[in-house]
């Protein structure tokens, strides 16, 4: 190995590999971009193994291709016949070994790694979110805060955010990939995992586990801010009067038909622990509708008026009194407005 | 009754003595043409699949309908193709390769593939019954508790019936090489395919059963108000997952050892060598069978078992890249210093090297658990496996299809088309998975209906699209040169290839009792030995005598048609009552067709050995 670029060879290729597959898909979403600790520690565990493997595969293909061309049958020699080996004891010896030094090469890492990501010892002291999966949205709990968000987590950067997972329906997966890998929100037990991100920005979420129609709709985001925007937001979330009646007259009217139209008996506005709907308290500052479309009231009117034709087979079709055009267009008003903080995904930037 | 006599018959005839046959051969041929049906369907299921993924956004197919195809075509392409289409070329071939005149249960043979006929049948029913199953192959429960409709149950019907039908198939594998190996075909001597059929069928008979009770376990809580995975009651749906998973690990295996074997006969044919380090192979293949029922929890690395259970399970995952390795190895140093001729067989079979290289690195970089955090559920998985299971197992059937052709039809498959084809697919196989590995890491998760929009994943499932049809023309390609083959196709000797292994050693296509005199077999590549050391010809372990063949039956046909009757009620009885009757009379049919076989004596027929001298004349 020592030569060309001496000991620093491995080194240097691991960062021209790192920097090639960077190039790799949208920043906050590829996993090829980490900006967290658990992307990281799965990145340096793909890139080992790529490297371990392209050695492999570049010795099979050199042998591959040096047999294809050497031993092909030659024209003159049709009856010829081969040397009838039975074997190689010191070959066969070296290509059982060699594997076995690369395998535990990989496997060390991989162990270490494996509980490293796995040790929750500091989860007391540390944020911890309760997390419920729900066909097709997320729902946070920020424990001991009484601040409850839906589709949109806040989290500090820097700090270990512990989430304790789990369903209210079926089995889903929760995956931030530039920040960390999956795991699975079960409905029988609560599974923890950490984020932990280096840098402020919104990271895109997704469900990782088929659990139903709509479930490449149940995106969701990571909204990384600041310790100190953290606190703030915190603050702003816990002063919000539920029942502040709202400047504009349409959004009045949109307030009292949000009632009407028994909106409010799933959807919470101000700290609700237990959700049958999507806590609303800061939808005027979520980042998407329905878990991907762009916030516009346009939107919003579409999917009070036909939730079905924008998340199929999602619990809200079917279960309100049919809203008009222009009362959608007044709850729509009404929602969007609702912006108890200044920090927001806007704001920690894009 | 003679061939000739056989031949003259009308088309119904034919018909009948395919419902009513126990011949291993003709068995094979009907795997073989219920598994390319299958085949060619989840084919298509592919094509819808990727054609919603062809933009973002897309509405070719609704959501529900798109989870339909997904489930549908991973069930088939695992349980009605690949199974099948390899069932066949083991039924077709094995028994030649030691040397005997059927399996040991002919009729279990013939019920065997009804029984996943019929299964299979049921099974695709549902499509026009109310909609297909929809919660992925994997059917993790709860999702597949709370499916409405009957998709999910035809999927647990039609998968018991047809697994059954497996393993009775894997059973008669079993015994026919355990006591009908012919004089001196010692476990040692026998070709690589015969051995890994063997090994197959043991995994079969231990792996089969952990799904048939997670099947089971799945119909009770659906049909019958159980609630073993129903958490409100109490339930636990991960142990749906390590059900599934016990079974469903060794299923990987049960697709590729036979695909190993077929490759191994090739190379050794093909490159004029004996197999290197045959005792080495034969070592690898049980311990990649038994190092397979070991992994299963790395398909739940995430389900959050906890960093013990992911550490074993990583590193013996990682420990089967070991004796996969030495088979890599060893197909290379056999070809190494051989005479190779490359044709549509060993083309596939030369690119199924490289290309299952690359899945099986894919499978340590997944066995790496932290890493799978990221992979896990994404096309990246979808990339590994499809690189083993086409580049492995559907290159291994395309191999062995080329290969064993003449010895079963006859006629050699005609070379440009084969080459045509196997160009068409190959290159149309790397455009479609290579990309997706990517896809996976930029955050694509597997089995979404839609990608959205700007979220750079356009141009990878574009290419893929274009691969996967350039797949389908490929694949559509071969089916015309059966079908060219089948009209014009050159004749095939009994020994095209200058063979090694005993089926080589008889006419092709074999004559219904496959051998006249039991072969002796003096050594491994047995037809070689005497080619090369001998006088050209196996010599007889016997005389010339009479041979005792297995009377045809139709009792298979109409038992499995019973389940598959009851399989109905089962289905129905939830909705009213009345389709009780349908369970009864549907297993009462198999019931009667049980007591008629067990009461009344089958005494088999001989041919008489004046008739067999006469044949050779």
């Amino acid at each position: 190995m020592i030569g060309w670029m001496g000991k620093r060879k491995p080194l240097f290729l691991f960062g021209m590999l790192a920097l090639l597959l960077a190039g790799c898909g949208k920043e906050n979403l590829t996993a090829f971009e980490p900006k967290g600790y658990g992307a990281e520690s799965s990145m340096n565990l793909i890139i080992l193994s790529i490297i371990i493997m392209a050695f492999v595969f570049a010795i099979v293909l050199l042998v591959y291709v040096i047999t294809l061309v050497r031993f092909r049958k030659k024209k003159g020699q049709e009856d010829f016949i081969p040397k009838q080996v039975e074997g190689n004891k010191t070959l066969e010896t070296v290509w059982t070994v060699i594997p076995i030094i690369l395998v535990l090469i990989l496997a060390v890492p991989t162990v270490a790694a494996t509980f490293d990501l796995a040790d929750k010892s500091e989860a007391q002291d540390g944020i911890n979110v309760e997390v419920t999966g729900n066909q097709y949205w997320w729902h946070f709990n920020y424990e001991g805060d009484e601040v409850q968000t839906s589709q949109d987590l806040y989290i500090p950067t820097g700090e270990r955010v512990y989430l304790n997972m789990i369903s209210s329906d079926v089995i889903h997966s929760l995956w931030v990939p530039s920040i960390s890998g999956k795991m699975d929100v079960n409905p029988e037990n609560v599974n923890t995992m950490y984020l932990q991100a280096h840098e402020e920005g919104v990271y895109w979420g997704k469900c990782a586990e088929l659990c139903g129609p709509s479930h490449s709709l149940m995106d969701f985001k990571v909204v990384a801010v600041s310790p100190e925007e953290y606190e703030q937001w915190i603050s702003d979330m816990q002063s919000v009067d539920p029942e502040a009646e709202p400047e504009d007259a349409v959004a009045q009217d949109g307030k009292a038909l949000f009632e009407e139209k028994s909106c409010v008996a799933c959807h919470a506005i101000g700290s609700s622990p237990n959700a049958t709907g999507p806590n609303l308290t800061n939808f005027g500052d979520r980042s998407k509708i329905a878990g991907y479309l762009e916030p516009t009231e346009e939107n919003l009117v579409e999917w009070l008026m036909d939730p079905e034709a924008i998340k199929p087979g999602n619990k809200m079709t079917g279960n309100y009194p049919e809203v008009s055009e222009e009362e959608a267009k007044q709850i729509a008003n009404y929602l969007l407005q609702l912006k108890p903080s200044d920090i927001s995904p806007e704001s920690a930037g894009n | 009754m003679s061939i000739a006599a056989a031949q003259k018959k009308g088309f119904m005839a034919a018909v009948w003595d395919y419902l009513t046959t126990v011949d291993h051969k003709k068995i094979a041929k009907l795997y073989l043409f219920a598994g390319g049906f299958f085949f060619l369907l989840g084919g298509l299921e592919a094509l819808f699949i990727r054609i919603q993924l062809i933009s973002p956004e897309n509405d070719f197919l609704t959501a529900g309908l798109y989870n339909e195809m997904i489930t549908m075509h991973g069930t088939t392409m695992i349980f009605l193709a690949a199974m099948p289409l390899l069932l066949g070329l083991m039924n077709a071939i094995m028994p030649l390769q030691i040397g005997a005149r059927d399996v040991a249960f002919p009729f279990l043979n013939s019920l065997g593939f009804w029984l996943f006929l019929f299964g299979g049948v049921l099974l695709n029913c549902s499509w026009f019954l109310g909609g297909a199953p929809d919660a992925g192959w994997t059917s993790y429960a709860p999702l597949s508790i709370q499916s409405p409709g009957h998709g999910v149950d035809f999927y647990i019907m039609g998968l018991q019936i047809s697994g059954a039908g497996t393993l009775i198939g894997g059973i008669n594998f079993l015994v026919t090489i355990v006591t009908m190996r012919a004089p001196g075909m010692t476990y040692m001597r026998m070709p690589l395919f015969t051995w890994t059929t063997f090994v197959t069928s043991v995994l079969i008979l231990f792996a089969f059963p952990a799904l048939t009770v997670g099947l089971f376990l799945l119909m009770f809580d659906r049909m019958f108000g159980a609630a073993f995975f129903d958490v409100t009651l109490g339930g636990n749906s991960v142990i749906w997952q390590h059900l599934f998973w016990i079974f469903g690990h060794p299923e990987v295996y049960i697709l590729i050892l036979p695909a190993f074997g077929i490759f191994s006969d090739i190379i050794s044919t093909f490159s004029k060598k004996r197999l290197f380090g045959y005792t080495a192979m034969v070592f690898a293949t049980i311990l990649i069978a038994f190092l397979g029922f070991m992994v299963w929890a790395h398909h739940m690395f995430t389900v959050g078992l906890g960093p013990v259970a992911n550490a074993i399970f990583a590193i013996a995952t990682m420990a089967i890249a070991v004796p996969t390795g030495i088979k890599i190895f060893n197909w290379l140093a056999t070809m190494w210093g051989g005479s190779i001729t490359i044709n549509s067989a060993m083309l596939w079979t030369l690119a199924f090297i490289p290309s299952f290289t690359i899945g099986g690195m894919t499978g340590v970089m997944l066995a790496s658990a932290v890493a799978d955090y990221q992979y896990h559920d994404t096309y990246f998985v979808v990339a590994h496996f499809h690189y083993v299971i086409v580049g492995g197992v559907v290159f291994g059937i395309l191999a062995g299809l080329h290969y064993w052709w003449p010895k079963m039809f006859g006629r050699i498959l005609n070379e440009t088309l084969g080459k045509i084809s196997f160009w068409l697919f190959f290159i149309g196989f790397h455009l479609t998975f290579f990309i997706q590995h990517f896809l996976g890491l930029m955050g694509m998760p597997r089995r979404y209906w839609v990608f959205l929009e700007d979220q750079g994943l356009d141009n990878g499932n574009l290419i893929s699209t274009i691969g996967a049809f350039l797949m389908g023309i490929g694949g559509l390609i071969f089916v015309i040169n059966i079908i060219y083959t089948s009209v014009k196709g050159e004749k095939a000797s009994a020994d095209p290839w200058d063979g090694r292994s005993l089926e080589w050693a008889i006419p092709s296509p074999p004559p219904f009792y496959n051998f006249k005199q039991t072969p002796l077999i003096r050594g491994l590549d047995p037809l070689w030995i005497e080619k090369t050391e001998g006088k050209g010809k196996i010599t007889p372990a016997e005389p010339l005598g009479d041979i005792h063949m297995p009377d045809a039956s139709i009792l298979p046909f109409i038992m499995s048609f019973g389940f598959f009757v009851a399989g109905f009620g089962f289905i129905y009885q939830v909705d009213h009552s009345g389709w009780l009757a349908a369970i009864f009379i549907g297993i009462g049919i198999a019931l009667i067709c049980m007591l008629i076989r067990s009461l009344k004596d089958y005494h088999g027929f001989h041919i008489h050995k004046e008739d067999l001298e006469r044949e050779a004349d």
